[in-house]
């Protein structure tokens, strides 16, 4: 009796259930395909185009992509990005990692209020944070004038400002954050307990570090890293700011194509490379997190 | 030290551990005041006492996670006040077992042998047999996050106990198990405590456990001790009411002491005995099981009449809730038959009395605490 019930029941739950389904994911789905996948889509099959006499002209070919591999110029470009997007990547884990890591396990009672500095830049700008150094790397900046009052040097340094190290310099600051927040999230969800077990059983604080808190902060750093690596990868601010000629980076060289050289279609095979990349580097963080789960 | 089973595992008077009246304080609240402790060598030592009276506090003195304000600390005859824990030969069973969610069973229970540097081989065959002992030797792979209660408490275990420590120290070891498993785990530690030899001191807030476990306990009482005994003598002769309400339970029927060697208080007749000094309040505790029913015979020291409030059926045994005419509340533990036959129940005025050794006579002046 029941059971008859319960089953001419069923198609009918199944029913409201797929509508309740379709209304819970359908803006979310909508959202994506007219945000993302139509944009992605757009830049895919301009990519396949060309221009002649800076008019487009809709013809299928891979030439786009072939002027990408045979010149040197466009492959040292995107050489150099992937160069400071490492760096940058490198150096922000390391410093973000160790903010974190002090702020999370040294400071007490003003842990919160730290954590609160830490989130603050994020609120200010990207541009004025890589402005910032300008004033701080240029010829009247604050560490030229400190070293020539200093008197350890005659004329300016100009080796600090518009080049690679500039760009640098100017990322792994802005993306500090982008790593320290969620190492530091991780970090804070490590029982107190578990460092003194370690500790109790031999291990020194620095053994402790590297056989305990780095591998339980890592669902912490491959995001922060991710973040960093495309981000850093795929900036133009920085260079144009800060860069010079021997910081020209590959989304500088992709604005101009959708700009003054008004070539769309090569400058949506450089994007498609970028994202390719962008895809390359996040597959390869989370094959590394798996591995480490 | 591990292997070999030792011929004589009960202790000796040598001292292992050494409190010296330590102070702790957090803030301005004192956690450990005054504090002396020996632990013997070879001895199952159990902290015990009521939440927050400075257990864990201890504990994590001897393993060097606080530094005493005051006093010292001494492990094997060493001064180690202020030496870091990973330079003590002592290892921690922690409360929550505080296992290394990202290492398997093996790797946990090998972490200190690594810490070490011990060669690959000559660790992985001492891991193995520790799995062996411990009885995880299937679960070798597994993390801890894929155990029950039980198992993690094994692993917590064996990882502390492969560094051959000469201290292990145990913070609540049981405390996250079933009532079942738990007194398992007593016998099974208890077990072990004998055939490794080692020196255990073990914090507890259940007064069974510790009643089960220990050849010896410390009372704590606020931060300080209480007192310090066997099993039998912390239960039969309690130093104080602190003690003697904490460990079984006690009703305390405060009564003066005369001059003449008699002691009256109110709604009840005592009979005349010798011991605390004349004319003193004085505070008459007996345990709920000691009190009987029905006339009183040779040796009775107390009588009292008491009104049932209520009855509870703790299985073998029934449990009176009862109050004298002046108000005081007591209960008495008794057998079913004998209660049935007295036809309790609530409204009915029994008649209870108790014998002379089974009453323990504290000063009514003395504070709870005073350890003696
Ligand atoms: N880190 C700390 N900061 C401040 N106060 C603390 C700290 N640790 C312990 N205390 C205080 O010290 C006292 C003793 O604490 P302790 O942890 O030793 O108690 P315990 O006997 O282990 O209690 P429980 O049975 O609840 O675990 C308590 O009053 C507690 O509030
Ligand atoms: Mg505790």
């Amino acid at each position: 009796m029941i059971l008859t019930e319960l089953s001419s029941r069923k198609p009918a739950i199944d029913w409201s259930w797929h509508l309740r389904l379709v209304a819970f994911l359908g803006p979310a789905a909508l959202y994506a395909l007219v945000f993302i996948l139509v944009p992605y889509a757009n830049l895919l099959i301009y990519s396949f185009w060309k221009t002649d006499n800076y008019t487009i002209v809709r013809d299928f070919n891979l030439g786009n992509f072939a002027r990408v591999f045979e010149s040197p110029v466009y492959l040292s470009v995107i050489a150099n990005s992937l160069l400071v997007a490492s760096i940058v990547t490198i150096c922000a884990v390391v410093l973000g990692y160790a903010l974190a890591l002090y702020v999370a396990f040294f400071t007490g009672m003003r842990r919160k209020f730290l954590y609160f500095l830490m989130v603050i830049p994020l609120w200010t700008s990207f541009l004025l944070r890589a402005f910032i150094w300008r004033l701080i790397l240029g010829r009247e900046g604050v560490i030229n004038s400190g070293l020539a009052w200093f008197g350890f040097t005659d004329e300016p340094l100009s080796v600090l400002l518009f080049n690679r190290f500039s760009v640098c310099v100017a990322l792994t600051y802005v993306f500090i954050p982008f790593v320290a927040i969620p190492v530091y999230a991780a970090l804070e969800k490590i029982p107190p307990a578990t460092l003194e077990a370690s500790m109790d059983l031999g291990a020194s604080p620095f053994y402790t570090l590297r056989r305990i808190i780095l591998p339980l902060s890592l669902p912490g750093i491959i995001p922060g890293a991710i973040f960093t690596f495309c981000l850093s990868f795929g900036d133009f601010v920085a260079p144009s700011l800060l860069g010079g000629p021997s910081g020209i980076m590959i989304s500088s060289v992709i604005i101009n194509q959708f700009g003054s050289a008004f070539d769309w279609p090569f400058g949506s095979a450089l994007a498609i490379f970028v994202i390719v990349v962008v895809g390359i580097a996040v597959a390869l963080a989370r094959l590394l997190e798996r591995r480490y789960e | 030290m591990l292997s070999k089973v030792r011929d004589k595992p009960e202790c000796t008077d040598e001292v292992q551990v050494r409190l010296d009246r330590v102070s702790k304080h957090y803030g301005n609240a004192a956690a450990l005041t005054d504090l002396s402790l020996d632990v013997r060598r070879g001895e199952f030592l159990t902290l015990l006492g009521p939440s927050g009276c400075g257990k864990t506090t201890t504990l994590r003195l001897i393993g060097g996670f606080e530094v005493p304000d005051r006093g010292a600390v001494a492990i094997g005859g060493r001064d180690v006040t202020g030496v870091p824990p990973f330079q003590r030969n002592v290892n921690t069973v922690f409360q929550n077992y505080a296992l290394f969610p990202h290492l398997t069973v093996f790797e946990n229970v090998a972490y200190a042998l690594r810490v070490k540097r011990l060669p690959g081989a000559q660790a992985s065959e001492r891991v193995t047999s520790m799995l062996d002992r411990m009885g995880l030797a299937d679960k070798a792979g597994r993390y801890p996050r894929e155990l029950s209660g039980g198992q993690m408490q094994r692993v917590a275990l064996g990882r502390a106990l492969i560094n051959e420590p000469t201290v292990l120290l145990l913070d609540e070891p049981l405390s996250a198990l079933d009532a079942k498993l738990r007194r398992t785990m007593q016998l099974e530690l208890r077990r072990m405590h004998a055939e490794l030899g080692l020196t255990f001191v073990c914090v507890t807030h259940d007064q069974e456990e510790a009643l089960a476990m220990s050849d010896r306990i410390a009372v704590l009482d606020a931060g300080r001790i209480a007192q310090i005994g066997t099993p039998q003598e912390i239960f039969d002769r309690p130093a104080n009411r602190f003690v003697a309400d904490f460990i079984g339970g006690c009703n305390f029927i405060p009564a003066i002491s005369r001059s003449d060697g008699t002691i009256i208080m109110p709604e009840c007749k005592v009979s005349p005995q010798t011991g605390p000094e004349a004319g003193r309040g004085i505070v008459l505790a007996v345990r709920p099981h000691s009190l009987r029913l029905g006339t009183p015979e040779e040796g009775a020291i107390i009588e009292l009449a008491a009104r049932v409030s209520d009855i509870v059926y703790l299985g073998t045994a029934v449990r009176l809730v009862l109050s004298l005419a002046d108000g005081l509340g007591l209960t008495a533990e008794l057998g079913k038959d004998a209660v049935e036959k007295s036809g309790a129940k609530p409204g009915v005025v029994l008649r209870l009395w108790a014998r002379a050794q089974d009453v323990i006579v504290f000063d009514a002046a003395r504070s709870g605490h005073d350890p003696h």
